[in-house]
Order: structure tokens, then C-alpha cells, then sequence
């Protein structure tokens, strides 16, 4: 049989769509193998990496993964744990120790000194178990209580292209707009400050165009920003080549 | 076999009473993403026939007693909205309506990949607005379309249409006088325009050479419906940019 690779990067695929034939290629996250072929599970677009065929989701639900940063809800609260929600199928667990530094006498404490339901907090999922029983922890540098401010859903798949190369994309939007932004990697955005509006103007336009090149350019144009000249330009170029690599979304972004 | 108010003939000079020829569809339409409240939402038309479906999931299963440790659990519902035919329907759940739902659940459930999210919920919801025969059938592949519109993992899209006999003639896509009063009607789905079939479901009497006609003219109407699934899907990521 021969080997053949039959999508380009970064090519629109639908699922059952065949992206390669042979056994030489392998298949990655978005895609099965069916005798002969690689083809695809999800509505995507083509990313491969030497024999690996992946396909990133245009669209879908969070699939909690651990060492993620997220932002989670508190929704329920027992004895010493908190059940969080993290806009993914499962819900969280945070435990008291895992949340909390300090010593806690539980007969003289009521746990919602530190969170209630309702709160929302940054922080890392610990550990995802095959039962798809998720524990999470707040023994993070960038985890914190998040106080006042909204939240505001995008599709998952899509927050590399919102924090950007290095986080170029959102400080672009903090900058232009003064708003205090936080990015979690389950899809939850939380915004707080002025010209939320504006903020959350743009994020919807990103995540509309996520898919489409040259996005970089559009946002600056938006925000009526000087663009950055020599190096916004060769970054741009990367961009274009590299962009939804998820090795670059090292989590969320978290700077006030 | 004749009913009351039936015409005399369905077929004559080898043309159907719409005009069209034996193996013609009516006119085929399919639409992605129209419903702004569901994760995924797909429409698809054939001729006055049409159903909208939304798609949710995979989400938490409610009650938990329902869950499957192991799998997503399918859920497809399949109704018909009251304007929908010249008498009206009363809305909710009827015998006809959860004996569809069973079907096109079963159905789409061999095409997820179930395994991926257990624990978890996929629902479907089948809306028909308008029916005009082979109303099964526009909702699979409605549903077909706002699966993929979700982002739910799948082997492939869905296809489905209705073949039947007809003053014992063989006939594609059977409209509502032939659905009436015709002798056969057989709704048939297959996966991605392939010969691999996840739903077959006739009433009325054949013989086998027919049966064997029927199937292969069906199979010939799912990769064309297919085809209009993907032209669809398509053109919403196409549309701007890229």
C-alpha cells in the first residue's frame, strides 16, 4: 500500500474525510484510524507534526487535560471540598488542602471564608482520572479568587488564537482597552475594568475569525492601535505558519 | 391497495406527479448554524419537506442513574411541530414520534465515538416544520449536520432517504401522494455515502429483486445527499477569509 498524504496543513476537513492513506502515518488527537486510512473525527483543520495527522476542532466542548489553567465557578460545597464548574462535560473537585495554604481548623472555620458559591477562581486542573473524576489545585503561581468582574465563554479550541504568540494577541486587546483580562484554557474569559464592551467586541471577532489568516492585523485595525512596526511583522509571519499549535498555549494569561 | 381520494395512476409517461423522473430528488436544501442558542444546529429540505435539528453535548448526564461509566449516551428526539401538516399534531411526545427518536438514536450512535467522553450526554433535537413525506429521513440528516456543527466526534456524517415502489415502479425520494398512496416506502441511512447502512426501516410488500433495487438506488441517493451535507458544511467555514 502506499503511503500518501491527502490534506494540506491547516486544510478544512469534515469528519469521515480521509487525510492520508497508509500505515506509515499516524493518527493524533481528532482523528482514527480505518484499515488504510487516517480519517477525521471533528470539523477542523489539518495540523501534522512529522507522522503525526492531528485535526483542531472549529468547535466542540472542553476536554479537561491536567496541568491546564482554567477558570472555574464554585457551584456546590461539602465538609472540605469544593465542586467547581469548569464549562467541560465533568465537574471539578477542589479539595481544602489543595486550595488552601494555611492550617484550617475545621471545627472553628466555615470553608466559605475562602471560597462561596458563586466565586470564581483561577486555577490548575491537577489530575484527570480515566472515571473522568477531576481534582484541581490552587498550588500554582498564577491561580487566585477572581473578585467582581464577568465571565464570558468561547469555544475552547480557539483560546490559542485569543492569548496569541506569547500572549501577543491579548496584551494587544489589554493595552488598547485597559481592561483587566484573564484567559482560561477551558474557554472561560474573565473580564473586569473599562471598556468591557469593546473587550468583549473583539473577542467575539476573534473567535468568529479564529480560523482565517491575517487576524492579527484585523484586531489592531479594530482597536485603532499604532501597529508595532519590524517585529509585529515578522510575528505576523510566524503566525500565519504556526498558529492553534496548542505547545504554545502555556496557560492562560494572567497580568493586572 | 386503493384508497380513498387516490389519483389513478402516480406514474405516468414515466414522469411522477411533481414532474419528476424516477430517480430525481425534489429540491434539496441544507443550511449550518441557524440556531444561535444550540452548540451545533443544521437544517435540511427535501422539496416541502424540512426539519431543523440542534445539537447539545457531550454534557453532563442528568439523571445520574442514566449515566454509562464507559460511553456517551446518545439522545435523539424527534418531533413534529403542530403547523406541520394539514391537520394539526398535537405537540409533544406520541407513539410515532418515540418509535423515530429510538431509530435515528440508534442510528447516530454508531457513528460517535462514543468512548471519548463518558460519563457524558449527546441530545439531538429533531424539529419538523414542515412534512411532506420522508420526514425521518430530512432529520437525519438535519441532525447529521448540527452533530458535526457541535464539534461531537464522529466516524463519519449520517445520509439518509426514502426509496419506494410506486404503481410497481421503483422510485427515489418518495414525495407525499406516493407516500399516501403508494405501496412501499423503505427510509434507508448509511454512513458518509458508503454502503455501511445504521438504519433501514420499510413498510408494504416486496420481492427480493426488488428489495435489491431499492437498496442500490438508495445507496446511490445517499452519497448524493452526502455530498450536499459536505457542500453545506463547507461553505459556513469558507465563507469569510480562507
Amino acid at each position: 500500500m502506499e503511503n500518501e498524504l491527502l490534506v494540506k496543513e491547516r486544510q478544512l476537513v469534515l469528519p469521515g474525510d480521509v487525510m492520508a492513506k497508509g500505515i506509515d502515518f499516524l493518527p493524533g488527537n481528532g482523528c482514527y484510524r480505518d484499515g488504510q486510512e487516517i480519517k477525521s473525527k471533528l470539523l477542523g483543520l489539518v495540523r501534522s507534526k512529522d507522522r503525526f495527522l492531528g485535526v483542531i476542532p472549529l468547535s466542540g466542548v472542553y476536554n479537561p487535560r491536567p496541568g491546564d489553567g482554567i477558570i472555574a465557578t464554585v457551584s456546590d460545597l461539602q465538609n472540605t471540598f469544593w465542586i467547581l464548574n469548569i464549562n467541560a462535560p465533568y465537574d471539578a473537585i477542589l479539595q481544602l488542602s489543595e486550595g488552601v495554604e494555611e492550617f484550617v481548623d475545621l471545627h472553628k472555620t466555615d470553608i466559605t471564608r475562602y471560597f462561596d458559591v458563586g466565586d470564581v477562581i483561577y486555577c490548575k486542573i491537577l489530575n484527570v482520572t480515566k472515571a473522568k473524576s477531576i481534582t484541581l489545585t490552587m498550588n500554582d503561581y498564577r491561580a487566585k479568587k477572581l473578585l467582581g468582574g464577568m465571565t464570558l465563554k468561547v469555544t475552547p479550541s480557539k483560546v490559542p488564537r485569543l492569548i496569541g504568540r506569547q500572549g501577543s494577541m491579548i496584551e494587544l486587546i489589554k493595552k488598547n482597552t485597559g481592561c483587566h483580562i484573564v484567559v482560561g484554557q477551558n474557554g472561560v474569559v474573565w473580564l473586569k475594568g473599562e471598556n468591557v464592551d469593546k473587550a468583549i467586541e473583539v473577542i467575539r471577532m476573534i473567535e468568529r475569525d479564529a480560523h482565517t489568516s491575517g487576524l492579527t492585523d484585523k484586531v489592531t485595525k479594530f482597536l485603532g492601535a499604532v501597529p508595532e512596526k519590524r517585529e509585529e511583522l515578522t510575528e505576523d509571519l510566524n503566525e500565519n505558519t504556526d498558529e492553534f499549535v496548542e505547545e504554545n498555549t502555556e496557560g492562560g494569561e494572567l497580568n493586572e | 391497495m386503493s384508497k380513498a381520494g387516490a389519483p389513478e395512476k402516480l406514474i405516468i409517461d414515466g414522469k411522477r406527479l411533481d414532474g419528476r423522473k424516477l430517480d430525481e430528488f425534489r429540491k434539496i436544501e441544507a443550511d449550518v448554524g441557524m440556531l444561535k442558542s444550540s452548540q451545533g444546529s443544521g437544517s435540511f429540505a427535501f422539496g416541502d419537506t424540512k426539519a431543523v435539528a440542534g445539537a447539545f453535548g457531550p454534557r453532563t448526564m442528568h439523571p445520574r442513574r442514566l449515566q454509562n461509566p464507559k460511553k456517551t449516551v446518545v439522545r435523539c428526539k424527534y418531533f413534529m411541530a403542530p403547523y406541520s401538516t394539514e391537520d394539526r399534531i398535537r405537540p409533544g411526545h406520541s407513539r410515532r414520534g418515540t418509535e423515530i427518536s429510538k431509530v435515528i438514536t440508534e442510528a447516530f450512535t454508531n457513528v460517535i465515538f462514543v468512548e471519548d467522553f463518558p460519563k457524558s450526554v449527546v441530545d439531538v433535537f429533531i424539529e419538523i416544520v414542515q412534512a411532506s413525506a420522508s420526514t425521518r429521513c430530512a432529520g437525519i440528516n438535519a441532525a447529521a449536520i448540527a452533530l458535526a456543527d457541535a464539534g461531537v466526534p464522529m466516524r463519519n456524517l449520517v445520509s439518509s432517504v426514502a426509496v419506494g415502489k410506486v404503481d410497481d415502479t421503483i422510485v427515489l425520494d418518495v414525495g407525499k401522494a406516493e407516500d399516501n398512496y403508494g405501496q412501499v416506502d423503505f427510509a434507508v441511512s448509511t454512513v458518509g455515502g458508503s454502503d455501511n447502512f445504521v438504519h433501514m426501516q420499510m413498510d408494504g410488500a416486496v420481492t427480493r429483486e426488488e428489495f435489491s433495487e431499492m437498496l442500490t438506488l438508495a445507496v446511490k441517493g445517499c452519497k448524493e445527499v452526502y455530498d450536499k451535507q459536505l457542500e453545506a458544511l463547507r461553505k459556513k467555514y469558507t465563507k469569510e477569509g480562507n
